[in-house]
C-alpha cells in the first residue's frame, strides 16, 4: 500500500486536484485501519507477559521501536520527495517534504522520549552518548533545522528547492554520522557499549511489535497525506488572497 | 579560474581582515575554556586537542555564511552563475580561496593555542595535522550552507544550525586521530585516513550541493 | 548567422505570474527595448533571458554557426544589472582584468584591453584607483566597460543609464550602436529612450496572474 502510493505520488498524480480527490477517498479507510491495528496492537501489548528481567517497562518497546524506525523512514520519504522537487520540479513533491518534516520531528521526539524513559530504569540514567542515541539526536536536530529553514523563507517554491538540496546532502551524510559515531563510541568507551537490541526477541514479543510497527507506519502515512492535503488547501487560500489583492490594485 | 582564486584571496586579505577575525575568535573561544573548566593543567592537556578542534570548528563556521553573500550583494554572483565553467568548478575554486583565506590561518594559529593548553609536542603536531586535513571539509560542508544563506535575509545563525550536524563526523575523526597520536594503544593512521576520506568526499558533495542550491535560489 | 530566440516565455516571482507567453527573435544587429513602469516585469524578463531565473514555461535559444546546439543561451550574453558586479576593495583595473580573464571571449570576437575599455567610457585616467573611490556615475561607466573587455554577442542591459548625466548616456548609446554595427544584439530595459534607431519596442504591462491553476 505505501509503495504504490509513493509511485502514484510522483508519476500519475500530475495535479493536486486529483491528489485531493484520492486523499478524500482513502483517508477515512486508512484512519480506520490504523485505529483497528492500534487497538489490536495495544491489546496484545498489554496482554503479553512482562519480561522477567525488565518487568512492565518492556512494554515501552512497542512504542519506542516503531517510532525510531519511522523517524528514519520519514527522512527517506523526504529525500525521495526532494528528488521529485529538484528533478521533476513537481509541486506535490514540494508539499510532500514540507509536510513530512514536522511528522519526522514528532516521531523522532517520541523515540527519544520513550527511549529516555526506558533508559532510566534499565540503565539507571536518562541519557547516554551511545552511538545510536547520538545519531538519532542529530537526526532530530536536522528535522528542526529543516522546519526552521522552511519557515524562514516567504516564497514556498524557493523554500522547497533549497530545503530539498539540504535534505539530500543530509541524507548522504546520515549514514556517515551513524558510522562515525559508532566508531567514536568504540574508540573511547569500549567497555560500556550498551546494546539496545537486548536479548533476542521472543515470539511472545514479536507479534505485538510487528502489529504496532504496521500501525505506526499507517499512522504516519495517514498523517502525511492529511498534512499534504492541508498544505495544498493553505496554498490555494493564499493564491486566492493574492489574486484578490492584485485585482483590488488594478481597479484602484 | 586562477583569476577567481586570486580575486577571492585578495578580497579576503583586504576586506576588513576576515581571516584575522576568524583567528581572533578562535583564540578567544579557546581562552574562555580554562575559565569554564578551571586552570588545572593536567585536565587542560587532556582535553586540549578536543578544545582546539571545537574552537576551530566554530571559527570556521563564523565566516562561512558570507562566502557567497558578498558576491550576491554587489551583483557578481549573477555573472558567476551565467558562466558554465562549470558552476561546480567555480564553487570549488571559491571554497579553496575561502579555505586559504580563513581556514589556513586557523591551522597556523593552532600550535600557539596548543601551548596554552599545555599539550605535548606530539599532540600539538597531530592536532595541527588533523586540522590541516579536516578544515577543508568544514569549508566544503559550509559552502552548501552558504549557498542556502544567499536566499535567507537573516540566515547566518540558521545556517550554522543546519551545517553543524553535518560537521560531526569531521570533528569525531579529527579529535580521535589527535588523541590516537598521544595515547598508546590506539593507532593514528585509521582515523586519520578516514578523516582524509571524509574531506575528499565532501570536496565532491559540497560543491555539487552548493551549485545546486545556487542554481535553484536565484531570483 | 546569429540569432537569439525566446519562445513563449513565462516567469513568476513567488506565486505571482509576472508575464506570460512572450516570444521574440533577434538577429545580428537588432535590438529590443523593453519599456513599462516600475514593477512591470522588465527586470524579470531580462533575468529570465540571462538564465538567472528559470522560466515557468518556454525557453531561450541561442543559434550561431559555432555554437553547439545544447549550449545555454546565457553563455552568449553579457548581463548588466542594477548592481555593478565590481568590488569596492579592488582597483578598477583589477576588477576589469578579473572579469576579462574569468569571462573570456565568446567565439566570433575579441574584447578590448582594460585600458581601451576605460578610454571608451571616457575614464581612461583612473583605472588605478580603488573602485570604491569612484562616484556613482563613474562606477556605472566602469561597470559598462566590463561589457567591452570580454566579447559577447548579446548584451542584456537593465536600466543601463539610470542615475547618469546626459553625456554619459550619449557615450553608452554610442557604444551600444557600435556593438550593434559589429553584428551584436542588444536587449535593454529603460525608462528614458536610449536613442537607438530602428530598435524594436516591447511594452511590459506587468502582472499576468497568480499561479492559481497550479494548485
Amino acid at each position: 500500500m505505501p509503495e504504490s502510493l509513493a509511485i502514484t505520488k510522483f508519476s500519475d498524480l500530475a495535479n493536486p486536484t486529483r491528489f485531493l480527490g484520492l486523499a478524500a477517498r482513502i483517508l477515512p479507510w486508512m484512519a480506520g485501519i490504523t485505529a483497528i491495528l492500534f487497538a489490536i496492537g495495544l491489546y496484545l501489548t498489554f496482554a503479553s507477559e512482562g519480561d522477567y528481567q525488565q518487568g512492565m517497562t518492556v512494554r515501552i518497546m512497542y512504542v519506542h521501536v516503531p517510532a525510531a524506525w519511522l523517524s528514519m523512514m520519514c527522512y527517506s520519504v523526504m529525500a525521495a520527495s526532494a528528488i521529485g522537487t529538484l528533478v521533476w520540479r513537481h509541486p506535490l513533491a514540494d508539499v510532500s517534504h514540507k509536510a513530512a518534516a514536522p511528522l519526522g520531528a514528532a516521531f523522532t521526539l517520541i523515540a527519544l522520549a520513550t527511549g529516555s524513559l526506558w533508559g532510566k530504569p534499565m540503565w539507571g540514567t536518562w541519557w547516554v552518548w551511545d552511538a545510536r542515541l547520538t545519531s538519532v539526536f542529530v537526526l532530530f536536530l536536522m528535522y528542526l533545522g529543516l522546519i526552521a529553514l522552511n519557515r524562514a523563507m516567504d516564497d514556498p517554491g524557493k523554500a522547497a528547492r533549497v530545503s530539498a538540496v539540504l535534505i539530500l546532502v543530509g541524507f548522504v551524510n546520515i549514514p556517515i554520522i551513524k558510522f562515525s559515531v559508532d566508531w567514536w563510541n568504540t574508540l573511547h568507551q569500549p567497555a560500556s557499549v550498551i546494546r539496545l537490541d537486548g536479548p533476542t526477541i521472543d515470539k511472545e514479543f514479536l507479534w505485538p511489535l510487528l502489529i504496532m510497527a504496521i500501525a505506526f507506519t499507517l499512522l504516519f502515512f495517514t498523517l502525511h497525506i492529511a498534512a499534504m492535503r492541508n498544505e495544498i488547501w493553505r496554498r490555494r487560500v493564499s493564491a486566492q488572497r493574492r489574486m484578490a489583492a492584485r485585482m483590488a490594485g488594478k481597479e484602484a | 579560474m586562477i583569476a577567481l582564486l586570486l580575486r577571492d584571496l585578495k578580497l579576503s586579505v583586504r576586506a576588513g581582515g576576515g581571516a584575522l577575525i576568524g583567528v581572533l575568535f578562535f583564540m578567544t573561544v579557546v581562552a574562555v575554556i580554562p575559565f569554564g573548566v578551571g586552570p588545572d593543567l593536567n585536565l587542560l592537556s587532556r582535553i586540549g586537542p578536543a578544545i582546539v578542534w571545537i574552537g576551530a570548528l566554530l571559527s570556521a563556521l563564523l565566516g562561512l555564511d558570507r562566502m557567497f553573500q558578498t558576491d550576491r550583494e554587489d551583483g557578481s554572483l549573477d555573472l558567476l552563475l551565467m558562466q558554465e565553467h562549470p558552476l561546480v568548478l567555480t564553487v570549488l575554486v571559491k571554497c579553496l580561496a575561502h579555505w586559504l583565506g580563513n581556514g589556513l590561518p586557523l591551522v597556523i594559529a593552532s600550535p600557539l593555542l596548543g601551548l596554552f593548553m599545555n599539550m605535548s609536542e606530539v599532540a600539538i603536531g597531530a592536532t595541527m595535522l588533523t586540522l590541516l586535513v579536516g578544515t577543508p571539509a568544514l569549508t566544503f560542508i559550509g559552502a552548501v550552507g552558504a549557498a542556502v544563506a544567499v536566499v535567507l535575509p537573516r540566515g547566518g545563525l540558521l545556517v550554522s544550525i543546519l551545517v553543524l550536524p553535518l560537521a560531526i563526523p569531521v570533528l569525531i575523526f579529527g579529535v580521535s586521530a589527535s588523541y590516537a597520536a598521544v595515547e598508546d594503544p590506539a593507532p593514528f593512521m585509521p582515523p586519520f585516513l578516514i578523516l582524509v576520506a571524509i574531506t575528499m568526499f565532501f570536496a565532491v558533495i559540497g560543491p555539487i550541493g552548493a551549485a545546486l542550491a545556487l542554481r535553484n535560489s536565484a531570483d | 548567422m546569429m540569432r537569439l530566440t525566446a519562445e513563449n516565455l513565462s516567469a513568476r516571482r513567488g506565486e505571482d505570474l509576472i508575464f506570460k507567453d512572450i516570444s521574440f527573435v533577434l538577429d545580428r544587429g537588432e535590438s529590443l527595448v523593453l519599456t513599462g513602469r516600475n514593477g512591470s516585469g522588465k527586470s524579470t524578463l531580462l533575468r529570465t533571458v540571462a538564465g538567472l531565473l528559470r522560466p515557468e514555461s518556454g525557453r531561450v535559444v541561442w543559434q550561431s554557426e559555432s555554437a553547439d546546439p545544447g549550449m545555454r543561451a546565457a553563455e552568449a550574453c553579457h548581463y548588466l544589472g542594477h548592481r555593478n558586479a565590481m568590488k569596492a576593495e579592488m582597483t578598477v583595473s583589477e576588477n576589469l582584468s578579473f572579469w576579462k580573464e574569468f569571462l573570456g571571449d565568446f567565439s566570433g570576437g575579441h574584447g578590448m584591453s582594460v585600458g581601451e575599455a576605460a578610454e571608451s567610457v571616457g575614464l581612461g585616467g583612473i583605472v588605478h584607483l580603488p573602485f570604491g573611490y569612484l562616484s556613482a556615475g563613474q562606477q556605472r561607466r566602469m561597470a559598462f566597460a566590463k561589457l567591452l573587455v570580454a566579447w559577447r554577442p548579446v548584451w542584456i542591459l537593465d536600466e543601463p543609464t539610470a542615475a547618469l548625466d546626459v553625456s554619459a548616456e550619449e557615450v553608452f548609446t554610442g557604444l551600444i550602436k557600435e556593438h550593434l554595427a559589429a553584428g551584436g544584439i542588444a536587449l535593454a530595459a529603460t525608462h528614458q529612450p536610449l536613442g537607438l534607431e530602428n530598435a524594436r519596442e516591447l511594452r511590459m504591462t506587468g502582472f499576468a496572474g497568480v499561479m492559481e491553476e497550479m494548485w
